[in-house]
């Protein structure tokens, strides 16, 4: 059977699994499936919170900037991990003693202010929608790949699949179907890891893989690749911080903070059936994301070991590009792998060196999808990787969507401007807002501001200078009122917002930047990337300033926040108010 | 709400939050950031200690931190008497 076909069925015989637990769970029972609590177990919550937040970002596109960062790219790893520490210890256990459904609806009542709720939804509707743009971008990269295309039209094809996907809707708030989806986005990104790591060391755990030895030889498999790249020019692969160690601080802090301020996965928590088990549904989530996230440094640096060795086989011996294989061939059709042989000896040089480097554009989003076939792994293993590919970008992409159309039909619609909408009316708001935001998301996605990865960051840069701030603040002190959190929210979201633009164009319309996006042009050198994090300080800095001078929340609002920091008392979420 | 044992229940909290918290940022931000050049000098089998600890090591203590929190946290709402 050809790759193609094969990766068909697969990824086909996976969508009909997806939808078949679906109907069983429905006709199960569907009050538990949508009250997501009562007899799910905390593993089970937790694995279905891993499933919706590994997106295209961890699955597809997080190993291979590795892979092309080294140490530079741990900001990922730590920051997208670190994160549920802060989750677990300052937010979840006291939103699940709250008892409401969406954040915008705590920051409203928290803030006894329907201004701050609205300010809330447009903080979490910017960054949801970036986060979606980092999503379509890999789903772009995945199905411009399996269906032969170019990126641009795999792009489209993939909106209406996640058109169709989101609105079908249901699914998502169904914990089965996302355990399915776990079980198959983290096999399919274990078993090449398994199977690459033990082709190179002999070693089948890829944690232990990557600090072993090359098999047949007593060199470590990490001083091999430092030595190989640095012999090409390239920053040690170990050490090199990319742009500096102050940067990489803020990057992570700001991953770390976003990961706790994003809506999709805040909202798991709501629904725990215990304050108790908000604790340690986050654990357990860490648990199933941390299994794919020490795996994808094995992978990385064993990706990049193979595509070095594939372009140079041999010392100074370097690939005939007549005789290239089949993969680069593959890759070459979707416009994101080029070569150009500048010195014309038929030969592909790959250098650090601009002027006589001929892999002229390799998008590192790439890598993951390409890893099985650069090594050589059997077609089943290709298709697999494809099939959890789309099961990552999916499940996030639905998600996201849901809390943007929940945050406008919901909170914007029922909660502020037309209380009295009729049921059939905010569902269809719901869906109106549902495919504006994919349709916006798409359209940023043919010209994304950074690979799907660094997509995301942005986003959880917004969402960490925005929400994040606005609901420690609200837990954690009682004298933070509403002007405090209101000017907060917006001056950090601003800060951030102007940042990013002023680097990466207005709306990331690259034409529209008015400042390079270049280190020089950087305040105190950090990236927009990582600027969520000094969003934030500004965000705590003006609320509590603020705060101060204004007069503090009446005494509700000061019981309330006494009554959060205690699980005695809970009840199960709802959403009367 | 406000009896001495609530009192005392939320700054037992706090404490166990910000003795996580010197955790969490000391393995991540201290030894995979700041200090990685100096702990890069000594090695667990291929890795350089500084570098596993950004890629591998923090995640793990990460897990663990959780679960230490949730099960002192556990036994706190016991203590003083505000488990559901």
């Amino acid at each position: 059977m050809t790759l193609t076909s094969l990766t068909y069925l697969v990824v086909g015989a996976t969508f009909a699994l997806y939808i078949g637990i679906a109907i069983w769970a429905r006709a199960g029972s569907t009050k538990e499936f949508y009250i997501a609590g009562g007899g799910i177990h905390p593993i089970a919550n937790g694995m279905a919170t891993a499933a919706d937040w590994m997106s295209a970002a961890s699955f597809i596109s997080m190993a291979g900037l590795i892979a092309f960062m080294g140490y530079g790219g741990s900001v990922f790893l730590m920051g997208w991990t670190g994160g549920y520490v802060l989750l677990a210890m300052l937010l979840a256990p006291y939103l699940r003693k709250f008892g409401k459904f969406t954040v915008p609806e705590f920051i409203g009542d928290r803030y006894y202010s329907k201004a701050a709720r609205i300010v809330a939804v447009i903080c979490l509707i910017i960054a949801s929608v970036t986060y979606v743009i980092g999503q379509m971008k890999g789903i772009g990269v995945a199905f411009s790949r399996f269906l032969e295309v170019d990126y641009d039209l795999g792009l489209t094809i993939g909106m209406a699949i996640v058109f169709f996907y989101a609105v079908m809707g249901g699914m998502k708030g169904i914990t089965y179907t996302q355990i399915a989806q776990y079980c198959v986005l983290i096999f399919a990104f274990t078993i090449p890891a398994v199977f690459i790591s033990l082709n190179l060391t002999g070693n089948p755990v890829p944690q232990l893989g990557l600090g072993s030895t090359m098999l047949g030889s007593d060199v470590y498999l990490l001083d091999k690749l430092d030595a190989v790249v640095k012999d090409l020019g390239f920053a040690e692969y170990t050490t090199s911080a990319r742009i500096s160690q102050t940067n990489m601080f803020f990057y992570t802090m700001s991953l770390m903070i976003g990961t706790a301020g994003l809506p999709h996965v805040i909202i798991r928590f709501f629904t725990v059936p215990k304050v108790k088990d908000a604790r340690s549904s986050a654990g357990w989530a860490l648990v199933f994301i941390a299994i794919l996230y020490t795996t994808a440094p094995s992978v990385a640096a064993m990706a990049r070991l193979n595509l070095m060795n594939t372009i140079e086989p041999s010392d100074g011996e370097y690939m005939v590009y007549e005789a290239r294989p089949q993969w680069i061939r593959n890759w070459e059709q979707t416009g994101l792998l080029e070569f150009t042989d500048k010195n014309g000896d038929g030969r592909i040089q790959y250098s650090s060196d601009e002027a006589t480097n001929e892999l002229t554009k390799v998008d590192n989003d790439i890598m993951v999808l390409a890893n099985p076939e650069i090594a050589g792994l059997p077609n089943w293993v290709i298709a697999l990787v494809a099939a959890g590919g789309l099961a990552a970008a999916l499940s996030t992409a639905a998600g996201l969507l849901l809390a943007i159309s929940s945050a406008i039909s919901h909170d914007l619609l029922k909660g502020v401007l037309k209380p009295n909408i009729t049921e059939r009316e905010e569902l269809f708001a719901s869906r109106v807002a549902m495919a504006g935001a994919i349709a916006v998301a798409g359209y940023l996605g043919f010209n994304p501001p950074d690979f799907a990865a660094g997509t995301v960051a942005l986003a959880f840069g917004l969402a960490a200078s925005s929400i994040f701030p606005a609901l420690m603040m609200g837990i954690f002190s009682k004298r933070v009122n509403k002007q405090g959190a209101i000017a907060g929210m917006l001056a950090g979201l601003g800060v951030t917002l102007l940042y990013v633009f002023q680097h990466k164009g207005i709306m990331f319309v690259q034409s529209t930047a008015f400042l390079g996006d270049l280190p020089p042009n950087w305040f105190f050198g950090i990236e927009p990337n990582a600027f969520g994090a000094v969003g934030a300080l500004l965000n705590f800095a003006v609320a509590i300033a603020i705060s101060r001078a204004t007069p503090a929340p009446p005494t509700e609002v000061q019981d309330l926040v006494d009554s959060i920091r205690v699980p005695k008392g809970s009840e199960a979420a709802s959403t009367s108010h | 709400m406000k009896t001495p044992t609530r009192i005392d229940y939320w700054s037992a909290n706090l404490r166990l939050v910000a003795l996580c918290l010197v955790i969490w940022f000391v393995v991540s931000f201290g030894f995979g950031i700041i200090l990685v050049d100096w702990l890069n000098q000594f090695r667990i089998g291929g890795y350089k200690l500084g570098f596993w600890f950004a890629q591998q090591g923090s995640i793990y203590v990460f897990v663990a931190l959780i679960f230490f929190y949730a099960y002192r946290m556990g036994k706190l709402d016991k203590q003083h008497d505000v488990d559901e």
